[in-house]
């Protein structure tokens, strides 16, 4: 067995004296782990740092092997990561979410290139917080828990959506919210796309995405706690405001 | 091989475990200290059998000695005020190896990680900013490993530490005899952008 694909390393475990274990997000074979022999040596544990895009070669006997990798690099993204609080804690919260809740050896070939494309966007620190509420969003989506914000679920409007329902995930309004309207989260606009999306209107749509996260997302995982790493993040976000 | 080896072979496959070593270089090391009995074996065996009673880690900073106190954080020339944050024992050896710095040090014994479940309960974070009070510390060094790991423990502390205590970071770039064409791309981004006037 044989593919050659690109990734985004997520993690890297030590195997050995000299070799690694990486978890990588591929672009058509999904998240997939294998071994790089030689992956801890002083040349190669510079690249696999987590966020680094690699050009990879798989081999193994047989598919349901673990197999070893070949990996070159094409990106670093280690020293935009180390470029400030916000850039290191966000990478953090995007490689750790990647390797709790994405199935191994199921190809996002979408997931990736947003994934890639938030990467990229890692030194501007201004607009990274919406780039990321986004991805959260499109992650909730690709993995069957997507939100559904067009119109309210209860009266089918476009007008005045102001609320998410926790347990269905779609919009309502506020006069479908009636007198439920404390037990709904908030809808933000920034989460629709509209608005100049403030900061604080960020945080409070990451609050939203956070619930689905943990309730849906991790419920379905066997209820494993969502990795510190992204209330992390959005601890160092907030102090920013 | 015959019974009468089973403790050679036992002491074999001990030192295969050793770092560096497998069980063909463990063979050869065994078979040279049988060779330099005198010599070698029986003051490495007793050195062994004192080191494995006495060796523990300092109550202060981690560092690994025979006594509860260890001799950096008992001597009164170290108290600089300047403390040294370090991931490891081995890091704590580097430096000292150097014999640069004349402060003392703290050793986290790890850094934080998610993939590991190791928070900041689990390193020594909390005697760290203990010890910033108690030892009157006015400068801390965080030489950490320019690992997203290590980097991530060393934003964590100066969160911690911000506005108590002058915080500094070693400097990233290129290694002394380094050459440019074998350096990867992260390092030398990291040096141009820490470039320093001539």
């Amino acid at each position: 067995m044989e593919w050659r694909d690109h990734g985004i390393l997520l993690t890297t475990r030590r195997h050995g004296e000299t070799g690694a274990i990486i978890d990588v997000l591929t672009q058509d074979h999904g998240r997939h782990a294998g071994i790089v022999r030689g992956g801890a040596s002083r040349k190669m544990a510079p690249i696999l740092q987590p966020g680094a895009q690699l050009d990879l070669i798989w081999r193994a006997r047989l598919e349901d092997h673990l197999g070893s990798y070949q990996a070159e690099p094409l990106r670093s993204r280690a020293v935009s990561a180390f470029s400030g609080r916000l850039a290191l804690s966000g990478l953090n919260a995007v490689t750790a979410l990647l390797s709790f809740a994405v199935p191994e050896r199921e190809p996002h070939p979408d997931l990736y290139k947003r994934t890639e494309q938030l990467l990229d966007l890692l030194e501007q620190e201004e607009i990274w917080p919406l780039a990321y509420l986004r991805w959260e969003v499109a992650l909730l989506d690709e993995l069957g828990f997507g939100l559904d914000l067009d119109r309210c679920a209860v009266t089918g409007t476009r007008e005045g959506l102001i609320y998410v329902s926790p347990k269905s995930g779609r919009a309502v309004s506020r006069e479908g919210a009636g007198e439920w309207a404390d037990r709904l989260l908030p809808l933000p606009p920034v989460l629709r796309g509209e608005g100049s999306a403030p900061d604080e209107e960020v945080v409070l749509a990451l609050k939203t995405t956070g619930y689905f996260l943990d309730t849906k997302l991790a419920k379905s995982l066997g209820n494993r706690p969502v990795p510190d790493a992204r209330s992390r993040f959005i601890d160092t976000f907030t102090r920013r405001i | 091989m015959s019974g009468s080896t089973d403790d050679i072979e036992t002491l074999i496959d001990l030192m295969a475990k050793l770092p560096g070593l497998g069980p063909r270089s463990a063979r050869r090391a065994v078979l040279h200290l049988i060779r330099k009995r005198s010599l070698l074996l029986s003051p490495l065996s007793d050195m062994m059998s004192r080191v494995a009673v006495s060796a523990r880690e300092c109550l202060n900073c981690g560092n690994i000695g025979t006594s509860d106190i260890c001799d950096i954080c008992e001597s009164e020339k170290r108290a600089t005020g300047e403390l040294c944050v370090v991931e490891d024992v081995a890091d704590l050896w580097a430096m000292e190896r150097s014999g640069v710095f004349k402060g003392r040090y703290h050793v986290l014994g790890g850094t934080l990680s998610a993939l590991d479940a190791v928070g900041p309960e689990e390193l020594r974070i909390p005697r760290l900013l203990d010890r910033v009070v108690s030892e009157e510390i006015t400068e801390v060094i965080l030489a950490l490993n320019a690992t997203v790991d290590g980097q991530t423990t060393a934003h964590y502390i100066a969160d911690q530490l911000q506005g108590r205590v002058k915080l500094t970071s070693l400097a990233q770039g290129v290694p002394i005899g380094g050459e440019l064409d074998y350096l990867d791309d992260g390092t030398i981004t990291a040096a141009l952008r820490a470039r320093k006037e001539l």
